[in-house]
């Protein structure tokens, strides 16, 4: 049984979803730490990207709790609520304003009053240009920042994206695939990036792409019909006999 | 506010914008100065003809600003356009006083001849222009206000909210038909005699009306222009193409949509107030489904999501609404289809689009990337 503790960031206890008598997550329970990166693996179906659709509010749980932080219920917020407090998310498929240039994109991501009373006269604030040149950077995304997002290249959406993420500043990042599609020497790049995001951030990521996995060198969970199925090092998972049974044997 | 204007213009605004103040200010000076025997002299009928194309564009306007930019699919914007028209033509009906055919000072003609006794509260205040020119604003957007605000908050979106605000103005062109209502019933309101104690039938008095619809017509472009061009637009942008992203950044979208909705049906409710004096009627046909389609068309026509675009496509389509319904009056209806199909398959950015395309023709992206 696992039990959250003072470090704790994020906390799933036995939650469950279902989808017309389908069980999309099945008592799932599961503990992040501050500043921790976390792998989250398993063969399609296996909930992977429900329990982030529970965590950002997109879907409310049939039973459980997710806790953030020290006493936030997450079950009783909404999309924006949840974002405010801190947590970010990245789709599967890479979702920018395709026809915002690069800069807008960074823009309309920063941390920052959402309000339309605010936006409708906001200005660009020199503070703004500078952390958006700072995400330019990090995100290797300099020399397009005039771009239409929807002209760039499917890696440097990603890029992107995940540049949008740290822009809001978050706690958690939730990453879903984010190397889909993507050639090895960018896979390496985005290895390098979310190690290089995670300093100063918790980072969830969810991955099909076990050298990916290899590359990241954190904690991994498998998950399997909707809840944990194995969780240590991916060495450890990967000689785990369950796992290689439902996962990495086929 | 400077700010605002030099952001919210490009060139094709700029010069969009002293076209109308051109033809706002050329065409009443050529009714009023030049002797009826000139051949520049431009007959009064043609004044007001064309303060009504403006006043479809304002409705274009209010059109492009939603379903363009927040892809909202309006099919009953012209409820807002009719609803602001039937706050004007309330005000004058009350100016007619004792000049109407009963001479009943108080009451209007039709009160009189349904045998009502006195006027319903809801036509109280009406006879102060000030009042009415506010209900103008308020009858419109208050309807947008309560509608939006349980249509966006329970998420309806796309074809749904399409059908909703179609049904929306079909219930009103019901109750509107009613004489019971109280606003006329079938006939509606006309007869009128002033506008703020200036006589309509005069050609100085549509002269000014023209100025008027054209002056409201540039504040409208310029304050939308603003609108989508702020970061508050930009949102606006990304929520029409990516509303749950915009949720996960934080954002709600319900509120953006909400207060565009209802800018948009104010200005929509100012253009119909501008457009009852011109043509002289009101009635519950302006409420039919298909005025707010035709609308739609105009955008779609003209360039959906430019507003320039918008006011272009309500300009020309309906010159050539009133062109052939004049000449081949069996032919506008399948012209006006055949119009919108030939643009959505053919011409999906529209007049503005076609224009735009020859202008830059940037090298493709792609081929600017840095090579791995």
């Amino acid at each position: 049984m696992i039990r959250p503790h003072d470090d704790t960031l994020l906390y799933l206890d036995d939650v469950t979803v279902s989808f017309d008598g389908f069980r999309a997550l099945n008592a799932l329970s599961l503990v992040m730490e501050h500043g921790e990166m976390r792998a989250v693996i398993g063969p399609n179906g296996a909930g992977k990207t429900t329990m982030m659709d529970v965590i950002t509010g997109k879907t409310r749980p049939d039973e459980g709790r997710v806790a953030f932080g020290a006493n936030t219920d997450l079950t009783r917020l909404d999309e924006p609520s949840i974002a405010a407090l801190g947590i970010g998310r990245k789709f599967q498929k890479p979702t920018v304003f395709e026809p915002h240039t690069v800069w807008d994109n960074f823009l309309l991501a920063l941390a920052g009053d959402r309000r339309p009373q605010f936006t409708l006269w906001a200005r660009e604030t020199d503070e703004e240009r500078k952390r958006i040149e700072g995400l330019l950077a990090t995100t290797r995304l300099s020399d397009v920042r005039h771009f239409r997002a929807g002209d760039l290249s499917h890696g440097q959406k990603q890029w992107l994206e995940i540049g949008m993420l740290l822009a809001q500043d978050p706690q958690l990042l939730l990453v879903d695939e984010p190397v889909a599609g993507m050639t090895d020497a960018e896979t390496a790049q985005t290895a390098e990036l979310l190690r290089e995001i995670n300093r100063n951030h918790s980072v969830m990521v969810v991955e099909h792409d076990m050298d990916f996995v290899r590359a990241l060198d954190v904690k991994v969970t498998v998950l399997h019909e909707g809840s944990v199925l194995s969780e240590g090092s991916i060495d450890h998972v990967s000689a785990d006999p369950k796992v290689i049974e439902v996962y990495l044997g086929r | 506010m400077s700010y605002l204007l030099t952001r919210s213009l490009d060139k094709s605004a700029t010069a969009f914008l002293l076209i109308v103040a051109a033809v706002g200010i050329a065409l009443p000076l050529l009714n009023l100065l030049l002797p009826e025997s000139s051949a520049f002299q431009v007959p009064t009928y043609l004044i007001s003809l064309f303060g009504k194309y403006l006043c479809y564009a304002i409705l274009a306007l209010s059109v492009d600003l939603v379903w363009g930019f927040a892809g909202i699919l309006s099919l009953g914007h012209a409820a807002f356009f009719a609803l602001g028209g039937y706050a004007m033509g309330m005000y004058l009906m009350r100016q007619i006083g004792g000049r109407g055919v009963y001479g009943n000072p108080v009451l209007p003609d039709f009160m009189v001849f349904l045998n009502w006794q006195h006027l319903p509260w809801y036509w109280y205040g009406f006879d102060h222009a000030l009042f009415a020119l506010l209900m103008v604003v308020v009858a419109p957007g208050l309807l947008a206000l309560v509608f939006g605000w349980l249509a966006f908050r329970s998420r309806v979106s796309g074809v749904y909210l399409s059908i909703m605000t179609q049904a929306l103005t079909y219930a009103l062109l019901l109750a509107f038909f009613r004489n019971d209502m109280g606003f006329g019933g079938n006939n509606g309101l006309t007869d009128f005699k002033e506008i703020f104690s200036f006589p309509l039938q005069a050609d100085a008095t549509r002269d000014g009306l023209l100025v008027a619809t054209a002056v409201v017509l540039a504040l409208a472009l310029l304050a939308a222009s603003g609108i989508v061009t702020s970061r508050f637009g930009k949102v606006l942008i990304a929520v029409r193409d990516a509303e749950s992203r915009t949720r996960f950044l934080g954002y709600r979208p319900e509120h953006y949509k909400l207060f565009v909705w209802v800018v948009s049906a104010i200005v929509a409710g100012i253009g119909g107030a501008l457009y009852v004096p011109q043509v002289g009627i009101i009635n519950p046909s302006e409420f039919s489904p298909a005025s707010s389609i035709e609308a739609v068309i105009w955008v779609a026509v003209g360039g959906r999501g430019t507003l320039v675009g918008a006011v272009l496509g309500a300009v020309l389509v309906s010159a050539g609404k009133t062109y052939l319904t004049g000449a081949l009056p069996e032919v506008w209806l399948f012209a006006l289809g055949a119009l919108f199909i030939l643009v959505t398959i053919f011409l999906p950015g529209g007049i503005i689009g076609v224009l735009r395309g020859r202008q830059r023709r940037r090298p493709t992206v792609a081929a600017a990337e840095p090579a791995e």
